[in-house]
């Protein structure tokens, strides 16, 4: 999924100072997952935010809503009759989500309330951890399933460094050392043979951040 | 000019060689590289010069290098993957050649956060064995990564580096062969404290035919004091010091603590001259280059062959 964080209240409170009449909009789909983004926080910034009003005697209005994806345009279109009663919308969505209600309202600001983190999973209650870059050029399982790119601080493919000792990296010691756990791995799996090959450079030009990249499928048009 | 590598031929013609390490300045001082050169001039076949090691802003190894070059010494570019993306690197590498520069060592490097710049990106394109392989394949096939010809191949000595101490043991030989694979013809180790490790290491190495392919240089870094000891047993990571030797250390005035750390490092060389596959050292007396040529006489590794 996609994870993020919620902006601190100060920095939110600043970005929607011009504004009135703010339609929050929050999103059912990773962000609800990671606990940041959901029906719930929805609730509780909207709270916040009326309470902080009152508080400091500014005039706002305020209204909830949350779709089941900020990112699809069927769900996305629930808003439209909706939209044009707000000065601004306050959007929990990832950065995928805000931009894309951006484009079908261009009249309206869309105001990030949400700093979009990583590609992760959720490890347990309160715990999300990256684990994918969107390299574009997945070989996971050449490496036990432990993406290096991600998990290794020099991304080597060909690892690990010397810096590592007693299954820790030596560049942020309270975490394993990927390439321990990849070589750990494949002796698991007893496939030791696969830590001899020598992988050649990687194609970055596929990668996450490089360009705007896109993905065109006819089958599905 | 014709140049060639000191280093690869006195490998080649069987003598036990010797490197050291320079590091270069933290400024724009020419003087500071030339002095260093000329302290291990006659002691030494090659020298090393650091590319911004431990991530700390340098003169940069390729201007380091063409001015121990023009002292007429033969240089040991290190090469880092760190700082400079594939473009960077292949052009550098020309560069060196162009130069007269005619050793190159291949590393991914320390990683930025422990220098100072810890707020830089990393760029690592390439790892250390990708950059032994684009070497390799450009000296060789004359070609770049893709597959652009050169007009003219460099013409460089291939070396890595290899650390017998880090983790999981049984990996390491493994990494090694997978660099010997990829191209390297000589090895530079990582520090030798613990020589009974290193030696269960080299039969790995043997066992795998691996002294036959590539020339392993044993390196040693000469404490300096007791404390020098405990700090790099406890605090730097990949660095394997035993507990004894820091009790040896201890069990010596501090003024004289020197004096053993260099005894020390004497019988470490004596000692990996027994060891077969071990081809020579490579001294890394951070800080402290004056004590190479003293390290090289007591060992009795004088004079160097021409």
């Amino acid at each position: 999924m996609i994870t993020a964080e919620r902006k601190p209240l100060d920095e939110i409170i600043t970005m929607i100072s011009p504004f009135k009449k703010l339609l929050i909009v929050g999103c059912g789909s990773c962000v609800a997952e990671c606990a940041s983004g959901g029906e719930k926080e929805v609730g509780l910034l909207g709270s916040a935010l009326r309470m902080d009003a009152r508080l400091t005697t500014r005039e706002m209005e305020t209204r909830e809503v949350t779709l089941e994806r900020q990112c699809v345009y069927e769900f996305i279109d629930q808003l439209t009759g909706l939209i044009d009663q707000y000065d601004a919308v306050l959007s929990l969505g990832c950065g995928a989500g805000v931009q894309a209600v951006a484009e079908v309202f261009p009249q309206t600001p869309i105001l990030p309330a949400l700093n979009t983190l990583f590609l992760g999973q959720t490890k347990e209650a309160g715990l999300w951890l990256e684990n994918c870059r969107g390299c574009g050029d997945c070989r996971l399982h050449l490496f036990a399933d432990i993406c290096p790119i991600t998990r290794c601080a020099k991304q080597l493919f060909n690892g690990p460094c010397g810096g590592s000792q007693g299954g820790h990296c030596e560049v942020h010691p309270d975490v394993p050392c990927a390439w321990h756990l990849v070589i750990t791995g494949l002796e698991a799996q007893g496939r030791l043979d696969l830590l001899e090959a020598v992988y050649p450079p990687a194609d970055w030009s596929k990668k996450q951040g490089v360009g705007f990249r896109k993905i065109v499928r006819e089958d599905q048009q | 000019m014709k140049s060639e590598s000191q280093l690869k031929k006195v490998l080649s013609a069987g003598h036990f060689a010797v490197t050291a390490e320079c590091g270069p300045p933290k400024g724009a001082d020419a003087a500071a590289v030339i002095n260093k050169g000329r302290m291990l001039k006659g002691a030494v076949d090659s020298i090393n010069v650091t590319d911004n090691q431990t991530g700390v802003v340098r003169l940069c190894s390729l201007a380091a290098c063409a001015l121990l070059k023009q002292e007429g010494l033969d240089p040991v570019l290190q090469m880092v993957t760190r700082d400079r993306n594939r473009i960077a690197l292949q052009s550098d590498i020309l560069g060196a050649s162009a130069l007269g520069i005619r050793n190159i060592l291949c590393l991914s490097g320390d990683h930025q956060s422990f220098g100072n710049q810890p707020q830089s990106m990393g760029v690592f394109d390439l790892d250390s064995i990708q950059l032994i392989q684009t070497v390799h394949q450009m000296r060789e096939d004359s070609q770049i990564l893709g597959g652009d010809a050169l007009s003219q191949s460099p013409d460089l000595f291939i070396g890595a580096a290899a650390n017998p101490f880090a983790d999981p043991f049984f990996y390491r030989v493994i990494r090694m062969a997978k660099k010997v694979r990829a191209g390297a013809e000589f090895i530079q180790t990582q520090c030798i404290y613990n020589l009974e490790r290193f030696k269960e290491w080299m039969i790995q190495v043997r066992d795998r035919g691996l002294h036959e392919q590539v020339y392993i240089l044993g390196g040693l870094t000469p404490l300096k004091s007791a404390k020098m000891a405990e700090y790099m047993r406890s605090q730097v990571a990949g660095m394997d010091i035993p507990e004894e030797l820091v009790i040896r250390m201890k069990g010596v005035p501090a003024k004289e603590q020197r004096r053993e750390g260099l005894k020390i490092c004497v019988e470490t060389i004596q000692a990996l001259q027994e060891i077969e596959g071990v081809k020579g050292v490579h001294l890394m007396a951070i800080e402290w280059e004056e004590a190479v040529p003293e390290i090289v006489k007591e060992a009795g590794l004088l004079p160097r062959p021409n």
